[in-house]
């Protein structure tokens, strides 16, 4: 038997071993809050998020983690999970790519089990099961910066002797230890086969294990930090937990707003000088045309809500890497339970603010999954960033400003905050239907670990954002861009004598003037009809459709763009189209991600088919009334 | 009203006297021995993972706003747990002195 003592990783001044990897494929996987997803972040530089809180890990991701020699391993991030029983979503996806039933994905010839070394005694369960299964296996203990600041220890060699695998004391933090990994990928060290371990037993018997395991290495947990005692003690606390919570949501959409209009705005900025720019250089004409008024204009209307969705996420991502999310899926519990939901919707929900996509991926953590899809179904009515544009701009055309509390607090504003607790309480209403009709379910289990407080990591935070962006702009990129461009077509055809024809002859006046009868009773014109057809794709494209429609720029010329409005609509008409943006499921992204994650066409066309019906109705219920007290 | 209040007064004596066996009894501050858990096996499972081992010592370590959820420490990690499931989980309440020598 032959152990180089650098494999152990306690030895000082251990040497990276040279050479080619014996592994191909290398699946790293951990239970929750292990740091599994930072030492994936350590080794490979690739996004993912820590702990397994709503909108963590729902996919495996693959990484490539480079040798001293150069040559490459290909790393597949597991989600995190307790056991290896395929009972949960997460835990079914863990063992599919260890067996190598992934569609998609290699089948690993190695894993890399990331346990806390300040968990040891339960986190060993895991690892006698991951050793059961017979492949070379690496056990790291990370977090050992924190178990030594809190004066635990653990002897590493004999755990790996009793273990039969190589066995590291590491932090993903500081990078302590981590040559570990790169010696097992050269040169994994051999061990006779341990002498028991326990596969399926109770988890009474499995736990004894796992105790006679860490006394084999002298195992000495640490002190649970005093600091995350005391930090709960206000943050949980009877009376200011409430009052820290309402704070800091309040917070959340006031630095969205403080922060992300200005940014907006410059961007907004940035995109209409470019756009006057290129109508110059290029020559007038059909392409011209089509640049900017199809492409960059389309696209640009979408773009600029980039700064605030970026902020909401950094803002999200903070609050949930430093543990403070779990904590106010706690306090929000109660208030979830009286409309049949539990804390852990909280989070998707708040996210749903931002946008339903990333929420609804988010909605995986919930285990129940009758909750989960009541969420799923609820998301879209949260007032999300693509809503914003447009009652912005319907608000400004129509509502005057007159104050109402004060010099700060106006009309305008009031109507704002009127939308977003309309979506709010028809997301109520809806869930609490759900929940005690198709969706009833007897017991909800409501189990939230709650990990220490940390500090969030800058660079773990980055990558995120920086792949929420990505999703953002292939977004904007191809759908937005396709129906940019569709529309400016439609306003071309038919040609005549190669003039495009006057609007009202165009081929998009006709579709109008086709659903104008469907829409009149909402206060609708044809104009409007388009508009609305258009933000089916999403939401924010019927601004780019009316300024494609009036043959005005809906950017640089908005106060043309809202005059122009008035000639579409009645003030009781624009009431009526805010209430339909406020209900109406108008977003295919959403459609899909639905599709996705519930893995069947009923839920997302039932919702599409609901939200739809209670927009039409509540829009015609909205221009009436509207009617009889402003004309 | 009498009557109520006679009911009240025995119901608070019933507790007195007999000291809870769920989990859901403990006030804060004090611990028990997990015992067992009377609910679905997965859920069972799920608790087991975060350490809710029969066998082990639990704290309840404080109260959410409201009262409901609350959270206990067990095994080193803190879990929020809802009244209606804490109620499932069968506990042998440690004795002062227990609770002392610990």
């Amino acid at each position: 038997m032959s152990v180089p003592l650098s494999i152990a990783g306690t030895v000082p001044n251990s040497k990276v071993l040279q050479g080619s990897p014996v592994f191909k494929t290398v699946a790293v996987v951990g239970p929750p809050n292990a740091g599994k997803t930072t030492l994936f972040n350590r080794l490979t530089g690739l996004r993912q998020k820590v702990g397994n809180f709503p909108g963590v890990t729902v996919e495996h991701h693959t990484g490539s983690f480079r040798l001293a020699s150069g040559e490459e391993v290909a790393l597949i991030d597991l989600p995190g999970v307790y056991s290896l029983n395929p009972k949960s979503e997460d835990e079914k996806v863990t063992v599919d790519v260890l067996n190598g039933d992934m569609p998609g994905a290699d089948r690993p010839d190695a894993i890399i089990l990331v346990l806390d070394s300040n968990n040891l005694n339960r986190h060993l369960v895991l690892a006698g099961r991951v050793i059961a299964l017979g492949m070379p296996t690496l056990v790291l203990l990370n977090m050992a910066d924190e178990l030594h600041q809190q004066g635990g220890q653990v002897d590493v060699l004999p755990l790996a002797r009793q273990l039969g695998t190589p066995v590291a004391l590491v932090s993903a933090v500081t990078g302590e230890g981590l040559q570990a990994v790169a010696n097992f990928l050269v040169a994994p060290p051999q061990f006779p086969e341990p002498l028991e371990l326990p596969i399926f037993g109770d988890p009474r018997h499995c736990r004894e294990w796992a105790v006679r395991m860490g006394s084999e290495a002298s195992y000495k947990r640490g002190a649970t930090p005093e600091w995350t005692r005391r930090l709960d003690s206000i943050f949980l606390h009877k009376l200011w937990g409430g009052v820290i919570f309402a704070v800091v949501i309040v917070a959340v959409f006031q630095a969205i707003f403080s922060l992300g209009q200005p940014a907006s705005d410059q961007l907004q900025k940035l995109l209409d000088n470019v756009a006057v720019h290129l109508a110059n250089v290029l020559p007038a004409g059909l392409i011209n045309s089509l640049v900017v008024n199809g492409i960059w204009k389309g696209a640009g209307s979408v773009l600029v809500f980039l700064p605030q969705i970026l902020l909401l996420f950094l803002v999200i991502g903070i609050l949930e890497d430093s543990g403070y999310l779990a904590r106010a899926a706690v306090i929000s519990d109660k208030v979830m339970a009286k409309v049949g939901l539990n804390g852990k919707s909280f989070i998707p929900l708040l996210s749903a603010y931002g946008c339903a996509v990333p929420a609804i991926m988010a909605t995986r953590t919930i285990e129940n999954k009758r909750d989960r899809i009541a969420t799923i179904l609820i998301a879209p009515f949260m007032t999300c960033s693509a809503r914003l544009p447009v009652y912005t701009m319907v608000i400004a055309a129509f509502i005057p400003n007159r104050p109402v509390i004060g010099p700060i607090v106006g009309t305008r504003a009031v109507a704002m905050l009127s939308l977003y607790v309309l979506g709010f309480a028809m997301a109520v209403v809806t869930a609490k239907a759900l929940k005690s009709s198709i969706l009833r379910s007897k017991d909800v289990a409501f189990i939230m670990e709650l990990p220490p407080y940390r500090w969030p990591m800058w660079k773990s935070l980055g990558l995120r954002l920086m792949d929420r962006a990505n999703a953002f702009l292939f977004r904007a990129g191809t759908v937005i861009l396709g129906v940019s461009i569709l529309l400016w077509a439609l306003t071309y055809l038919p040609m005549h004598n190669g003039q495009p024809p006057e609007i009202a002859d165009s081929a998009i006046s006709r579709i109008g003037h086709f659903i104008e009868p469907a829409i009149r009773p909402l206060g609708f014109n044809w104009k409007i009809g388009v508009g609305l057809l258009s933000s089916f794709a999403a939401r924010e494209v019927i601004i780019a459709t009316m300024g494609t429609l009036h043959g005005v720029d809906p950017e640089s010329h908005a106060m043309a763009l809202q005059q122009a409005l008035k000639s579409d609509l009645s003030p009781a008409g624009a009431i009526a189209l805010l209430v339909f943006f406020a209900f109406a499921m108008q977003c295919m992204s959403t459609m899909a991600v639905v599709r996705r994650e519930t893995n069947s066409w009923k839920w997302p066309i039932l919702q599409f088919v609901y939200m739809t019906t209670v927009a039409y109705v509540a829009a015609f219920v909205a221009y009436r009334v509207t009617l009889l007290y402003w004309n | 009203m009498k009557l109520v209040l006679k009911m009240v007064f025995n119901f608070m004596k019933h507790l007195a006297t007999n000291p809870g066996h769920s989990l859901c009894d403990l006030a804060v501050g004090e611990s028990g021995i997990l015992e067992d858990f009377d609910m679905p096996q997965n859920i069972a499972e799920h608790l087991m993972n975060l350490g809710f081992v029969p066998g082990l010592e639990i704290l309840v370590a404080r109260s959410g706003p409201g009262g409901n959820p609350r959270v206990y420490r067990v095994d080193g990690t803190e879990v929020a747990l809802r009244r209606d499931l804490s109620r499932c989980i069968a506990v042998r309440p440690l004795s002062e002195a227990e609770a002392e020598a610990r």
